[in-house]
């Protein structure tokens, strides 16, 4: 067992499609919240597999995506201020600020570094003591506990020269926001396998009974997808709305336990802004103050930044599941992966970048 | 960001007092931090976010899936 090609064996897909094809007898549109399956869903071409009776719904996970205007423009003063270091995810290096982004930023002179682990963030302010290394921590409940663990290394050592630049939005109550807005029609509904992983699935439950849903916890692999939408659809046929675990090899149902206490031991719950969506209560993490030393933004005077978004770019409308990349009249004319317009057309779990990168293949 | 395959534990060391592990992504060798996987051990299969494991795969629960969703018919 290695956990990828199995989940991939052409059979078994072909298997779990024909079974969802003998359930359905009717309408019914369910939307995958996590970019991540987004992605997969494209690569695979899943669509093909399902029956006309069902439309997928992409969703807001897409962490890059709805990180703030704003934040990418402080990321943009951060890095050129004087002896600072800006260090970042590699995908938020082409999402565009207001005026520029952070890989023109690093070409033209500042210094921006891409790092995979905010572990790795940390380890570059320990080896240039005399510089201030700002790390754009951005993500959900996935990534936000490693992000805390990186503040709580600093705070542990001693460290004066390292901040966040803090970003981080919690999914369930951005899914509450969509289900509660007049102009959605979402049936059911596909957990993000890795939040819940680190959350578990109470949240979900809530989501489940408020609404009168189904949801199923689901993975990134074909078969994982497909599973996610056959449970989905039999609960609709039958009525029930609960939530299965189809993941079962990575979520159970109380999360990781040690990633959440480390999470809530730096971060607390706080309103969020959600670029494309807008102020969602609750939807968010704050840097509490026993860590504030590390806050980039109260570390930084970064006053008087005007962000102005796009106006052709319906990103907002795609995060809500509204719209489709190609409603977009910008998409692959004026908006494409070398000239992103906005972020879904960047980042790996951008629905416009996987429209654009799978739709042609197929 | 939040996509992650799995990876599979080569070995542990420790880097300024955390638990390390070296974890091989089809083939690809990287540093994940395996603090709140207290139970992961070498031949372990774990997912990773940002370079910290956030879990260790169960063999029975994948097994127990896949064979469920073979049986189909
Ligand atoms: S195609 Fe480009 S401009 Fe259109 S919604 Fe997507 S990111 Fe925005």
């Amino acid at each position: 067992m290695k956990y990828i090609d199995e989940y991939r064996d052409p059979d078994i897909v072909r298997r779990v499609a024909a079974k969802i094809r003998d359930s359905v007898t009717r309408q019914w549109s369910i939307m995958e919240i996590c970019g991540g399956q987004t992605h997969a869903i494209m690569k695979y071409n899943l669509t093909e597999l399902l029956p006309p009776e069902i439309t997928l719904i992409h969703g807001p996970g897409c962490p890059v995506c709805v990180t703030p205007l704003e934040k990418i423009d402080k990321a943009l003063v951060l890095a050129s201020i004087e002896g600072t270091i800006l260090a970042s995810f590699g995908d938020m290096m082409r999402v565009p600020g207001t005026s520029s982004d952070l890989l023109r930023a690093k070409a033209e002179g500042a210094d921006v570094r891409v790092v995979y682990s905010p572990l790795d963030a940390l380890k570059t302010a320990i080896a240039n003591p005399e510089r201030k290394v700002v790390f754009f921590a951005i993500g959900f409940e996935t990534t936000a506990p490693a992000n805390a663990l990186a503040l709580i290394q600093a705070a542990r050592m001693e460290l004066s020269n390292f901040f966040l630049l803090s970003s981080h939005v919690l999914v369930p109550p951005a899914i509450r926001a969509i289900l509660s807005s007049e102009d959605t029609s979402i049936d059911g509904l596909l957990a993000p396998g890795h939040v819940c992983t680190v959350t578990g699935y109470d949240d979900y439950i809530d989501l489940a009974s408020e609404f009168n849903l189904p949801v199923a916890v689901t993975g990134f692999e074909p078969i994982d997808i497909l599973h996610g939408i056959l449970t989905t659809v039999q609960m609709l046929e039958s009525g029930r709305n609960e939530v299965e675990n189809c993941y079962s090899r990575s979520v159970n149902r109380e999360g990781n336990p040690h990633a959440l206490k480390t999470m809530y031991d730096v971060f607390e719950v706080c309103d969020r802004q959600w670029r494309g969506i807008g102020l969602i209560p609750g939807s968010g993490l704050a840097i509490r103050d026993k860590y504030s030393a590390f806050d980039a933004e109260k570390h930084f005077t970064l006053n008087n930044i005007v962000s102005k978004e796009p106006e052709i770019c319906i990103a907002g409308a795609v995060l809500r599941g509204t719209a489709r990349p190609s409603d977009c009249p910008a998409f692959g004319i004026s908006c494409t992966p070398e000239h992103p317009l906005g972020a879904p057309m960047v980042s790996s779990e951008g629905a416009c970048a996987a429209y654009y990168h799978y739709k042609s293949q197929h | 960001m939040c996509l992650a395959i799995p990876g599979k534990i080569t070995g542990f060391f420790t880097e300024n007092g955390i638990r390390m592990a070296k974890v091989s992504f089809s083939g690809v060798i990287r540093t994940v931090c395996t603090e709140w996987v207290p139970e992961a051990k070498i031949g372990d299969y774990i997912i990773s976010h940002a370079g910290t494991a956030i879990s260790v795969l169960d063999p029975k629960e994948a097994e127990e899936t896949l064979s469920l969703l073979d049986e189909m018919n």
